[in-house]
């Protein structure tokens, strides 16, 4: 049994300490969180000079797609950093002071932040250049944090599986992984968006946000059973 | 050989013979094409077991690892998606004549989509990795995970759909106990046993082939040092 140095700490606790520990990394190499911010709005840029040919603003549904499109890539992009960046050595340092069940869970935390922090300004930016024919704001908002919250949940674990067996294709084969499991997601969360987006009711969506709620919850269960196993190679 | 292997036969041979001649209600729309239920519905059923059963040897070698699991893991699930594509093509032929299109984007399909994709990824997974036992444990743990991830994809959201063009809404969703008349059960249910067990036996004979095939690297290996 290797020595916890938080082994009296409870494990939300642990949590807590090693979210704030990415936190302050990304604060101290804030290249990387730029890097991704400018891919966003680069992609946005990109899209708002594709549709310009057609008079400026696109269908309301291609909005919101290339929305989500742009979103996705954005979370392959930042999930391929998070665990692939720790070197080996660093890697056993928290194997031996951390829970890898709190790892994993502070993870998911600290790549949701991320991807709020990405999105949010992407969405200003994608309103002002495609115009934004949103009807119900706080769904569509709801809709973007559970997005942030489902992708981060669903690509840590991968990306982790990724990072291990990466030789060289670490992109390739996170993008390859992680599409299939993300599916079920992008399929719900574009219904609600798509939703909110037409001013729909209440209703439309609510099973499709308890499906989506309890998604997460199974995938965050099966990622704290299956992160221990990752981590002992 | 075993006796089960017997029975395939038999079954299979009762399917094709039953499944082609036998009698089928008069139906519009779908007329003989409803005799795609031996054949697209059953290698489903099989595809499913199978791929569970993939799974449940992951769990198995996660709990305790042995290359004699990685590889039961491994050919079950390759014989998933042989499964699997035959039933894309059984599926997609049967679509053609009734929906008169190829594909559509119902829930049902996308499901079947995404399997493939998974598996296909699974197997991609096996390729990138040199190591075998970080192989072995790298793809069962995504195995688990990403069979966890799309089972609501599976098996809960067909069920809650409000409109689906696939038969058997409200309840299974590959067809519904209503569509089925008796003479068309005797056929039906001995078509899923007779495809199961024959993805059973091409993943024992996979199996044993590759249970040989380590052991030549072994001795191969001996022979060197």
């Amino acid at each position: 049994m290797p020595l916890r140095t938080f082994a009296c700490v409870s494990l939300p606790a642990e949590i807590w300490l090693l979210l704030l520990k990415d936190l302050r990394l990304e604060w101290r190499q804030r290249s990387a969180l730029g890097g991704l911010l400018l891919y966003v709005g680069g992609t946005v840029y990109v899209s708002y000079l594709s549709f310009s040919f057609r008079g400026g603003t696109p269908p309301a549904p291609a909005w919101n797609a290339l929305f989500w499109v742009i979103l996705l890539f954005a979370a392959l992009g930042a999930a391929g950093r998070g665990l692939a960046q720790e070197s080996a050595g660093l890697r056993l340092y928290y194997y031996t002071v951390a829970r890898p069940e709190a790892v994993v869970l502070a993870k998911i935390l600290y790549n949701a932040l991320l991807l709020l922090a990405l999105a949010v300004p992407g969405l200003l930016l994608y309103t002002l250049l495609l115009g934004n024919p949103v009807q119900d704001w706080p769904t569509y908002a709801l809709s973007i944090g559970l997005g942030a919250v489902s992708l981060a949940s669903s690509l840590t674990l991968v990306a982790g599986i990724a990072a291990r067996a990466g030789q060289g294709g670490g992109g390739t084969l996170l993008a390859v992984l992680g599409l299939p499991v993300l599916v079920p997601v992008l399929l719900l969360l574009v219904k609600v968006s798509k939703n909110a987006l037409d001013g729909l009711p209440w209703e439309a969506s609510q099973s499709s946000i308890i499906t989506l709620v309890a998604l997460n919850f199974i995938v965050g269960a099966v990622s704290y059973l299956l992160f221990p196993f990752l981590w002992r190679s | 050989m075993k006796w089960w292997k017997y029975l395939t036969i038999g079954l299979l041979l009762y399917t094709a013979v039953m499944g082609l001649l036998g009698h089928v209600p008069r139906l519009a729309i779908l007329n003989e094409t409803e005799r795609n239920l031996y054949f697209h519905v059953p290698m489903w059923f099989g595809m499913t077991i199978i791929l569970l059963a993939s799974v449940v040897n992951s769990i198995r070698y996660l709990r305790n690892p042995s290359p004699r699991l990685d590889i039961l893991a491994h050919e079950s699930a390759k014989t998933g998606i042989l499964l699997g594509v035959l039933g894309l093509l059984t599926g997609s032929l049967w679509a053609r004549y009734t929906w008169g299109t190829w594909w559509t984007t119902d829930v049902k399909l996308n499901g079947a989509a995404v399997t493939m994709l998974i598996y296909l990824a699974y197997l991609v997974l096996r390729g990138a990795v040199q190591d075998e036992q970080q192989r072995a444990r790298l793809s069962a743990i995504y195995n688990i995970f990403a069979f966890a991830a799309a089972s609501p994809l599976l098996f809960i959201m067909p069920r809650l759909a409000s409109a689906s063009l696939h038969p058997g809404m409200g309840g299974n969703p590959g067809f519904s106990k209503y569509d089925l008349d008796s003479a068309m059960r005797m056929v039906f249910y001995p078509a899923v046993i007779g495809w199961t067990l024959l993805g059973v036996w091409i993943t024992e004979v996979a199996c044993r082939f590759a249970f040989v095939k380590e052991k030549i690297y072994e001795k191969q290996e001996k022979q060197l040092a």
